[in-house]
């Protein structure tokens, strides 16, 4: 299962999605709104996301993932909105009946996710600036560079 | 002329000032097209590093346009 929300996310309620008595390992990564970037403060963040091909391209990242590792189940979340220091913003579940590829295909759908789903990160600074992470051209944007993702 | 939608998201959203637009062009590619609403609108980001998607699926950006075509251009994406 694959979604993009704008609600806060539930870990539990998503690793609830995966029980399986068949799977011997769970591998759960949590994606944390954090308060520093490239050295900069940060307030908070708000993701914009084209909904539609971010959810049909977060599919075919779990299909892949699937393809590449002997997993029972994997779900995926991403969030969107304005969201604040210490929230959830991306949540990934893998389910295996070892926990190499639990370890594995958790580390290739986050991986995947964040390189291929049409998703935008703005962040907001102390003093009232914003930046489009990933976005910045030369000499442009504040003299903020280019700033990796999180 | 080619009648096609526009969609922006993100930076281009903001520069542009609106999120979706109608227009006509002598555009043929998306590469083409963004090119031209990049010295009309000032759009940052060059076109390079921009993507394109037609009718909610990527394409390359040398694809063709086509009449009533829905197309997003995709800045740098920053998920997770």
């Amino acid at each position: 299962m694959f979604k993009i929300v704008s609600n806060p996310i539930d870990p539990a309620a998503w690793q609830q999605t995966l029980t399986n008595v068949e799977a011997g390992a769970c591998v759960t990564f949590a994606g944390w709104v954090r308060q520093h970037n490239q050295g900069l403060v940060v307030l908070s963040l708000e993701y914009e996301a084209y909904a539609v091909l971010a959810v049909a391209e977060g599919k075919k990242i779990l299909a892949e993932a699937h393809e590449r590792f002997a997993v029972v189940g994997i779900a995926a979340v991403h969030r969107t909105g304005h969201l604040q220091l210490g929230e959830l913003a991306v949540w990934v579940g893998v389910t295996a009946n070892h926990r190499d590829a639990a370890f594995g295909a958790s580390r290739f759908v986050i991986d995947e996710m964040k390189a291929r789903l049409p998703i935008w990160k703005k962040e907001y600074y102390t003093g009232g600036a914003t930046a489009w992470i990933n976005c910045a051209t030369r000499g442009e944007h504040g003299g903020l560079g280019a700033l990796p993702s999180s | 002329m080619l009648s096609v939608s526009v969609y922006y998201f993100a930076i281009l959203r903001e520069q542009r000032g609106l999120g979706q637009e109608t227009l006509s062009t002598t555009a043929m590619t998306p590469a083409a097209l963004y090119e031209e609403l990049r010295l009309l609108h000032g759009f940052t980001l060059p076109s390079e590093r921009v993507r394109a998607a037609i009718n909610d699926t990527f394409v390359l950006s040398t694809t063709s346009l086509r009449e009533g075509d829905r197309i997003v251009f995709i800045p740098p994406v920053a998920g997770g």
